[in-house]
């Protein structure tokens, strides 16, 4: 389906800490239409400044009493004059929305177990790769990392989905002490070779590498949702490639709002 | 009511053209743009081989606008010949390819196999990108040069020559007059404005290449006030650009001189733009009792 563009109502936008927010979205052609790991662009200001729409992973799919998608939910971290404005936004307000976007992730069944790997921010496309997952019966199961325990969300919305859930925070003050990446590690150790299991994963850069190198390690395959800034979304503008070279390939920038935003870790070429 | 306006031996349907660079190759937006509705379709800048481009980041946003150094990444003109072109012209897109080169050759070159190519309207000549150490502006910041490629350009082509000018020059007129006197049949105004960002708190320019090219709505007046001086200076058409957002912003550019227009980073905010801007300025056309929009053309009272 070609991405619609639509001034999406705010439903709802609720602060989770002095950083994070959930905005709901009434969106429901474009809800109907996204896959986990597709994102939108969303025009934060009806004027010039910030002129650009930012990259958002659809978060959740919003549905109505009867069950029909009516939304979608974007998980934002107020880090720009952008996402300071969808912070302060407020019911009622109108937001041009654009979607859906990109590449999704490729769903496993069992026996596969999928892992996910989120870093801050990037938990956003796993809400709805749960849910999708809860229809092949693969299951799931999340490494969750972030700075402090206030900055980690949606702990029981993801276990009450029969997520195993494996946290981390660089203080300890919930889960390991240190980055997600250590859990990980141990994890893919303790598992038969066996066993299969794809790790998905979206967060820093850093973050992305190091799964990249432990799925290499253990020898699993692994989808990996990257963030680039993004122009316009659609291919347009060239400005968010990422090195990429697949089978035996030379290296070469491939824009990631069209082939990505989730590539194999195998064909990424880290700078 | 009419939109059609004359390029050279061109006549396009409409003045509304995407900027180079800012529409990929067209095809990426097909499915939301009717290509043949656009009176052309400028397509992403080519070098007769592939180009791989600067690293990112490419783009930083600035005060209404954005700077960019994507570095020409580009799939050469080979590939663009054999894939892209059999669907461009399937959807009926009337193309513009914007030409690069890091040497005369190149350019008239590239242009050679582009004239051979069914379905290519018109060469853009790209003498004017920012963003590149070889080709580009070298050849837009000097006159003599500038008449040299354009010259060279013009015995490798019978389609219509239009050179993109740079306003990172003294005067943009007499670069236009060079482009004439040489035998472009137009010219095709502004390019970026050279640009840097600096994040203080890294002491690091913002973007990979350190200087870009900006572009938007915050050089809309001097972009205007170019094609103002330029078309007071030649007979030949002049195609105007820079942070065109609005039919509004058409009409101004062509009220100042331009026989068409190219709207590039408005379409990165908003890819539906380009049915209203046509029923915007039909609707100004309506108002004001305009028959042609070519008639608009440099009617400037000043």
């Amino acid at each position: 389906m070609p991405p619609l563009d639509v001034p999406a109502l705010v439903l709802r936008n609720t602060h989770l800490s002095p950083d994070y927010n959930v905005l709901h979205l009434e969106a429901p052609a474009i809800a109907a239409a996204s896959q986990p790991g597709q994102f939108v662009m969303i025009r934060t200001a009806a004027g010039t400044d910030p002129l650009l729409r930012r990259p958002f992973s659809v978060f959740e799919v919003l549905r109505d009493a009867a069950g029909s998608p009516s939304g979608i939910s974007v998980l934002s971290k107020r880090i720009g004059p952008g996402t300071a404005r969808l912070y302060d936004a407020a019911a009622g307000d109108r937001l041009l929305v654009l979607g859906p976007l990109g590449k999704p992730f490729s769903l496993v069944s069992p026996p596969a177990e999928a892992w996910m790997v989120a870093g801050g921010v990037g938990l956003a496309p796993f809400a709805t790769l749960t849910e999708a997952l809860r229809s092949t019966g693969a299951p799931a199961r999340l490494f969750y990392g972030g700075r402090t325990r206030a900055d980690l969300f949606y702990l029981d919305w993801f276990a009450s989905r029969g997520v195993t859930l494996d946290l981390a925070t660089e203080d300890g003050s919930l889960g390991a002490h240190g980055r997600v990446t250590a859990p990980l590690d141990d994890a893919l150790r303790a598992r038969a070779a066996s066993l299969p299991v794809t790790l998905y994963a979206c967060g820093p850069e850093p973050m992305l590498k190091a799964v990249a190198g432990l799925a290499r390690t253990y020898g699993r395959s692994s989808q990996l949702s990257t963030e680039r800034i993004m122009g316009c979304g659609l291919g347009g503008c060239y400005s968010c490639v990422v090195r990429v070279r697949e089978a035996g390939g030379a290296p070469h920038f491939v824009r990631s709002c069209l082939n990505g935003p989730v590539f194999n870790g195998d064909d990424l070429v880290w700078e | 009511m009419d939109l059609s306006v004359r390029i050279g031996s061109l006549v396009l349907k409409s003045p509304l053209m995407s900027a180079s660079g800012c529409f990929g190759y067209g095809l990426e937006y097909a499915d939301i743009v009717d290509l043949s509705s656009l009176g052309a379709v400028v397509v992403k800048g080519l070098f007769l081989k592939e180009r791989e481009g600067h690293p990112p980041p490419r783009i930083v946003e600035t005060p209404s606008g954005m700077l960019n150094a994507i570095g020409l990444q580009g799939i050469g003109v080979h590939r663009f010949v054999r894939e892209k072109m059999p669907e461009l012209r399937r959807l009926g897109a009337v193309v513009i390819v914007n030409v690069c080169g890091s040497s005369i050759d190149e350019y008239a070159e590239v242009t050679r196999i582009l004239s051979d190519c069914e379905g290519v309207a018109a060469i853009e000549l790209n003498i004017s990108c920012p963003n590149i150490k070889e080709g580009g502006i070298q050849f837009g910041c000097n006159l003599a040069s500038t008449g040299e490629v354009v010259a060279a350009v013009r015995r490798a082509t019978a389609l219509p020559l239009i050179p993109k000018l740079t306003p990172n020059v003294t005067s943009v007129p007499s670069f236009a007059r060079a482009a004439e006197e040489n035998g472009a049949d137009a010219v095709s105004l502004v390019n970026t404005f050279l640009a840097m960002v600096i994040d203080p708190e890294t002491r690091r320019p913002a973007i990979s290449n350190g200087m870009g090219g900006l572009s938007g709505p915050a050089i809309r007046p001097i972009a205007v006030r170019m094609v103002y001086e330029c078309a007071k200076q030649v007979r030949i058409p002049v195609i105007g650009m820079g942070g065109i957002s609005s039919a509004r912003d058409v009409l101004e550019f062509m009220i100042a001189g331009a026989t068409a227009v190219q709207v590039g980073t408005a379409n990165f905010v908003d890819p539906f733009i380009w049915p209203r801007l046509q029923a915007g300025i039909e609707d100004y056309m309506t108002r004001h009792g305009v028959a042609r929009v070519a008639d608009l053309v440099g009617t400037v009272d000043f």
